[in-house]
């Protein structure tokens, strides 16, 4: 392996690291505030992307594409808010995952049968276009870089909210003890809405912001919403900070050990068996993570303040 | 936190009167002579998978239901039952006793690996963990290229025993997996009623108590995950021989959501509810997915749905109708 190698596969564990944290963001919000347990959250995701396929390709501005995705995802959340979530906060979790576990069989197949079931694309857009020169040659897409900055300013304006802002400190205020904050006069169910309404457009950005790297498909949601419980899980529940490091540790294991696992394990065993011990091992490195950071703190890396 | 709002759902357990299940062993018994009778032989295989799926439901039940723990994982031991009999059978070993003791094993050792990790947390994060191990176990799966990896497996033989081959034929396979399923209705009834079971039970009610009795919580509950998961290993095992493949599918996340809603449509913590919910649910989706092939879109606001009015699933709606025991 080569340090150009090293260094590529550095920025893609990054730019992973970034999408999951802007997933894994809204999930632990409405998770912390709201003792909310949405698995739809993922199909909110791939929702992001779908609707980005749609306006980019009818306005031909990317921008002007991800404005219109975003606003769209933002009220078709509010409407799944209104219709199926507000009526589950009071319930248990296995009601929460059951029904929200029904909205993504809903979702993955309604996608289908507006989109289609083949995997779609958006181009990059034209501005972004072109590679930036590392050292020693060696080229990176300006696109990804501009999805790696653009997740890291959106996670810096979530801190100033969260931190600076009257709205934050009611969220913060909420995550540790929501039926106080409901108690001193604050309009709970408000403050609810707007927490889901963040979190949707969170995971919307990112579902839309990955639309010109990935393939936009059915069923992509479920799979980062699976790595965001991991980040969630290793990070601490309820924690943005927690969900930030997760989500850069998660990305980063995956991404280099799915990349150097062969090499590694070349340095012990003949090539066709670190090939096949390799794929195994590197597809199960991240949950290993997660085991042995909650074998060690079950309550996760940078737990929430004041959460029992 | 959450051991008390999981348990709010479920209904105080009462003294057992398997007089329900009783009748539906009953009924089941005699689907083959319907059969004969004329029944379209189809009915047969889809029971067959409706029982071999109750099999699953019943052993989630045991710590969904009972002991108040919402495992997202479950079909992961499906699964990991399913590959090892696959395997087996590939490289030439198709011997039930040699296969059943290997992949009660392996659940064994996978669920008391997991679950003394996912132990050590409650509530909403042992959902996710549970989620998180299910899903390593069907990328595992996926990697697995000299056994079929994404494609899944295809088995040209069944399984025998001791020469005979009782999952040949479809009637005796249909007898089989009932017998099966009586055999694990019944243990896990004795586990429930026994001093464990009640263990079990109080602490998914309150744990701290349970534990100033004097009862090891943690130790309780992980003996309780894996019993639980090596039945659920003997489903795959009988799952593996009724579709005669094995694929990374049968343990995909959705099919762990599936079974708790089998769990839940049944009715939470009542065993034979369970099975009510596994052949109900198997049934809906025949149904749907002979109406559309987007049957999801309807089967999915039906969850919706059920979670949002119903309560007490349709053992509750047995009950309602003045079928079974009040409590």
């Amino acid at each position: 392996m080569t340090t150009g190698l090293l260094i590529v596969q550095l920025l893609n564990g990054l730019q992973l690291g970034i999408l999951l944290f802007l997933v894994a963001a809204g999930l632990t919000l409405v998770f912390g505030v709201m003792d909310f347990i949405n698995l739809a959250h993922g199909v909110q995701y791939m929702l992001g992307a779908y609707l980005a396929v749609t306006f980019v390709s009818l306005t031909g501005s990317f921008v002007l594409g991800l404005v219109l995705a975003l606003a769209a995802a933002l009220v078709i959340g509010l409407a799944l808010e209104f219709l199926v979530f507000r009526h589950l906060y009071e319930r248990n979790h296995l009601d929460q995952v059951l029904a929200t576990f029904g909205l993504i069989l809903l979702l993955n197949q309604g996608v289908k049968i507006v989109w289609g079931a083949a995997p779609l694309s958006v181009p990059v857009p034209e501005f972004l276009a072109g590679n930036v020169a590392l050292l020693d040659g060696i080229l990176y897409p300006t696109y990804r870089f501009a999805l790696i900055g653009s997740g890291l300013a959106v996670g810096a304006l979530l801190w100033f909210i969260v931190e600076k802002t009257r709205t934050g400190m009611l969220l913060r205020a909420g995550a540790s003890n929501a039926p106080m904050v409901s108690a001193l006069g604050v309009d709970i169910n408000k403050l609810f809405m707007i927490v889901f309404a963040f979190g949707t457009m969170l995971a919307a950005f990112a579902g839309a912001m990955a639309a010109p790297i990935l393939s936009v498909e059915p069923g992509m949601g479920d799979n980062i919403l699976i790595l965001a419980f991991v980040v969630i899980v290793v990070g601490g529940i309820g924690s943005i900070r927690g969900a930030f490091v997760g989500a850069l540790i998660v990305g980063l294991v995956d991404t280099l050990g799915r990349s150097f696992m062969n090499d590694l394990l070349r340095l012990f065993m003949s090539a066709p068996s670190a090939r096949a011990a390799g794929a195994a091992l590197s597809s199960m490195l991240i949950y290993l993570v997660m085991a042995i950071v909650l074998y060690v703190r079950p309550e996760g890396l940078l737990p929430a303040k004041g959460r029992a | 936190m959450s051991s008390a709002d999981a348990a709010a759902a479920i209904p105080a357990p009462t003294r057992r009167r398997p007089v329900i299940a009783i009748i539906l062993f009953a009924l089941l018994a005699l689907l083959p002579v319907a059969v004969s009778l004329g029944l379209p032989p189809h009915w047969l295989t889809l029971l067959t998978r409706a029982m071999i799926f109750a099999i699953a439901a019943l052993s989630l039940d045991l710590i969904l239901g009972v002991g108040g723990l919402v495992s997202f994982g479950h079909a992961a031991f499906v699964g990991i039952g399913a590959y090892a009999t696959g395997i087996m059978i590939t490289e030439g070993q198709t011997e039930t006793l040699l296969i059943l003791p290997v992949v009660v094993l392996l659940c064994a050792l996978f669920g008391a690996v997991t679950g003394a990790v996912s132990l050590r947390t409650r509530g909403v994060t042992f959902i996710m963990i549970t989620l998180a191990f299910g899903q390593m176990v069907y990328f595992l799966a996926q990697a697995l290229s000299a056994y079929g990896g994404d494609d899944g497996l295809t088995l040209y033989e069944r399984s025998t025993l001791l020469g005979f081959e009782p999952f040949k034929n479809r009637t005796g396979f249909y007898y089989v997996v009932l017998g099966v399923l009586i055999a694990c209705y019944g243990l896990i009834s004795v586990i429930v009623a026994s001093r464990f079971g009640r263990a079990l039970r109080a602490a998914r009610e309150n744990a701290t108590r349970v534990a100033v009795t004097g009862f090891r919580v943690k130790g309780i509950q992980l003996l309780a995950y894996v019993i639980s998961g090596m039945i659920a290993g003997l489903s795959g095992f009988l799952l593996a021989n009724h579709t005669d493949f094995v694929s990374p599918a049968f343990m995909s996340w959705p099919r762990s959501g599936e079974l708790i809603f089998m769990v839940v449509l049944g009715g939470v913590g009542s065993l034979h509810g369970a099975i009510i919910g596994a052949i109900a649910f198997l049934l809906t989706e025949d149904v749907l997915s002979g109406l559309t092939e987007h049957w999801k879109v309807i089967f999915g606001p039906m969850i919706v749905l059920f979670v949002l009015f119903t309560h007490g699933g349709l053992v509750g709606l047995l009950r309602k109708l003045g079928l079974g025991r009040h409590d």
